[in-house]
């Protein structure tokens, strides 16, 4: 990993994976992002985090190629140096070339497919690749088979890594909720990204699926690859992130690490400065996140 | 026990009467204009009309105590075994596949092969022509062609209403060309292929960014531009009046089949002058066709692009999420579906000898499509099945000269064709909403192979 040369703020050290610049989103009349510049550090778990409807989801769609952002920069500088600037690419060439996969915060499984087709499917291009485009993996060849090989022995290590072995040949549509969304993950990790892309991954989960999913983003993290993710947990977020971004009506209202973001006035403006139940609802998660 | 059954009989016995009244009465309702009254042109041009009263009453009939028996009877009856099995406790989930049903291909394939043989066996040489032509080359067409929509609507979940356009442009393209150039049917055979695929590509390009009800609407309306085309390009297609004289195939150029050629097939086995042999021989290459068609898909399934085109029918925006191009896979698809279209649509062109507009309406393409929904998408031999189903039993409606006696001797059954055709559809979407394989086989597996339920896979949106 080479030192990073950009100009950056002098807490952050390392180099940068992801760099958005003055990136701004307009749906008609509705600035849902508005000028918001961030960095994602190589190796580590950056969070984005705000209020209901601040535009996180929308940041996530523009970073991978889902919309294309009204104003802005995005750059993707990949770990052999190249950069890719990905609101110029299509959505599914940010993926292949870029090294960029996301999940979704509705799971979006290829539910008629069994769990072990889902992470083939999505080694797709270097199968294809290895197939020859198709016609010479018509023939027979070896190479392919060799590939084909290969294929099935990432998924079967991505399969142990999230404790889905056993359910291999059984349609992703018949898993349980929590095992579905580690499954895409770990489908979202068969393409090779450098970046991982998450939104909402702990959604839905009761605690002993929450702590299965910290257990699989650790050892993801632990391969080298920066995760990006979007999360309302505060329990997750604190226990897991090495850097947070805190986003309100499309604003970036604080940056930094999960305890500079916990107590700057700002973000406990945003989320608690309205006086209701839900509240001290948040404020006890988050206590009982920071306790463990 | 004992009280109670009989009192809920004779409740069912009334509620039985009372539906079966109902459902005469519905049918009366139905087909008093339809069937009841029928007008026709008397010897001076007029319009008339007259009352077929007997034929509605039948049918009124047929209504009411098929409801009655269904509802007094059957039911009841299913209920009971459906209760007594529950009753019994262990379900059969593991039940050991009879030998037939394990066996079924290698058993079909092998019926396949000495069909011919055994029609001409049961019903001479000429009295297999019926069999054979009518029968095994018409059914295996249709089932070729409902292979290659597979690949589109089955596979990649692109709903194509249009298929019969590149079954036109490949018998178009052996007609004219074989005219034209003079080439042979196996030279035209992959280059009509061919030609059908660069029409799906053409199409597909512009189209396929649309999606669902919207892509179905565009490949309908290209169906119909192609027909168009054929029927107003008199210079080149000789419009309605079709393209004639189409040459027959030959056995790979050795042997030929037109009656004054010297190598004549029938003469050079010493066999007597007789066109079955020649629809023998088109059976067997319209069967490799079917093989080839086959063999191809499920060698693609197991390929990365096959992959990608089920993945596509799941669900597209995760399939672009994981770096799949999905226009060049979509645009694959269409290429390799219409490319079997138009293998067929040169078969069909060599074995009619003539070609026109007439055969390729969208109502082509609705049959294709329908025997696909049927047969469950992406199974292949719930397709074949399809097939023999409609197709074969639509021809059988031509041998059932025994209605004539039931309804009357000016009775034709073959125009019942399309109501038999819709209500065999109803029939088997209500007891078969996958059609009649409604499961997926997975194309790769760790430990063993299960079959995926019809209900987790879905249809596809465009």
């Amino acid at each position: 990993m080479t030192p990073e040369t950009n100009t950056m703020t002098p807490t952050i050290t390392g180099d940068t994976i992801l760099k958005v610049e003055h990136l701004s989103m307009k749906f008609g009349g509705l600035m849902a992002i508005n000028d918001f510049s961030f960095e994602a550090r190589r190796g580590d778990i950056t969070a984005l985090i705000g209020p209901n409807g601040a535009g996180k989801t929308t940041v996530f769609n523009c970073i991978t190629g889902f919309y294309k952002p009204t104003m802005g920069m995005i750059t993707l500088r990949q770990g052999d140096g190249r950069e890719h600037l990905l609101e110029r690419l299509k959505d599914f060439e940010i993926t292949k070339s870029a090294k960029v996969a996301r999940t979704f915060q509705n799971i979006r499984l290829f539910s008629g497919l069994t769990v072990l087709e889902n992470l083939l499917v999505a080694q797709h291009n270097v199968l294809m690749k290895a197939s020859g485009y198709t016609i010479l993996g018509l023939l027979g060849l070896p190479t392919y088979k060799k590939a084909v090989g290969a294929s099935i022995e990432k998924a079967k290590y991505w399969l142990d890594k999230a404790d889905l072995t056993d359910r291999a040949d059984d349609p992703a549509g018949d898993l349980p909720y929590g095992a579905q969304r580690r499954l895409e993950i770990v489908r979202a990790m068969c393409t090779g990204p450098e970046l991982l892309c998450l939104d909402e991954p702990a959604a839905g989960l009761n605690p002993r699926e929450s702590a299965a999913l910290n257990t699989l983003l650790h050892s993801i993290r632990s391969e080298g690859v920066s995760i990006l993710l979007i999360e309302h947990d505060m329990s997750v977020v604190m226990e897991i992130s090495d850097h947070v971004v805190v986003l309100e009506y499309g604003q970036k209202i604080s940056d930094g690490t999960p305890d500079h973001v916990k107590n700057d006035p700002k973000v406990i403006a945003a989320y608690l400065g309205v006086e209701d139940d839900e509240v001290d609802e948040v404020i006890a998660v988050e206590l009982e996140g920071g306790d463990r | 026990m004992a009280a109670p059954s009989e009192n809920t009989s004779s409740g069912l016995m009334v509620k039985a009467v009372r539906e079966g009244i109902f459902a005469g009465v519905i049918a009366l309702g139905m087909f008093i204009l339809y069937v009841g009254i029928e007008t026709y042109q008397d010897i001076d041009n007029r319009l008339v009309w007259r009352t077929r009263w007997g034929l509605l009453a039948i049918f009124v009939a047929v209504a009411a105590i098929g409801r009655f028996l269904m509802v007094g009877v059957i039911k009841p009856h299913l209920d009971r075994r459906k209760l007594a099995k529950a009753k019994s406790g262990i379900l059969e989930i593991s039940e050991e596949k009879s030998f037939f049903h394990r066996h079924f291909l290698k058993i079909a394939l092998i019926a396949l092969l000495l069909y011919p043989m055994a029609s001409v066996w049961l019903f001479g040489t000429q009295g297999s022509l019926k069999y054979v032509d009518n029968f095994g080359i018409q059914i295996l067409i249709y089932v070729m062609l409902a292979w290659g929509l597979n690949i589109v609507v089955g596979l990649a979940g692109l709903l194509d209403l249009g298929y019969v356009a590149f079954y036109a442009v490949g018998a178009y393209s052996y007609a004219l060309l074989s005219a034209h150039l003079g080439l042979s049917f196996w030279v035209l055979l992959p280059l009509a292929g061919i030609l059908a695929a660069l029409w799906g590509v053409i199409l597909g390009f512009p189209v396929l960014r649309l999606r669902g009800d919207y892509l179905a609407i565009v490949t309908l309306a290209f169906g119909e531009i192609i027909r168009l085309v054929l029927i107003n390009w008199t210079d080149v297609t000789r419009g309605t009046f079709g393209i004639s004289g189409i040459k027959k195939a030959s056995v790979f150029g050795i042997w030929s089949f037109d009656v004054g050629s010297p190598n004549y097939f029938p003469k050079a086995f010493g066999l007597a002058t007789s066109s079955a042999y020649y629809k023998i021989f088109l059976f067997y290459v319209i069967l490799a066709l079917c093989l080839l068609t086959a063999y191809v898909t499920i060698r693609l399934r197991r390929m990365p692009i096959g992959r990608a085109w089920e993945a596509l029918r799941e669900d597209e925006i995760a399939c672009r999420s994981l770096g799949i191009n999905t226009v060049t896979t979509k645009l694959t698809a269409f290429a390799t579906g219409a490319m079997f279209g138009g293998f067929a649509g040169s078969f069909f062109a060599t074995r009619q000898g003539f070609v026109s507009p007439e055969s390729f309406v969208f109502l082509e393409s609705a049959v294709i499509l329908a025997i696909v929904v049927l047969g469950g998408m992406g199974s292949l031999t719930g397709i074949a099945i399809a097939a023999v189903v409609m197709v074969g039993g639509t021809e059988l409606l031509r041998e059932m000269a025994f209605l004539k006696l039931v309804f009357g001797p000016d009775f034709t059954p073959e125009l019942y064709r399309m109501l038999l055709f819709g209500l065999a559809m109803v029939i088997v979407m209500l007891f078969k909403p996958r059609g009649f394989v409604g499961t997926r086989e997975p194309t790769a597996f760790l430990k063993e192979r299960k079959v995926v339920s019809g209900s987790f896979t879905k249809e596809g949106h465009g």
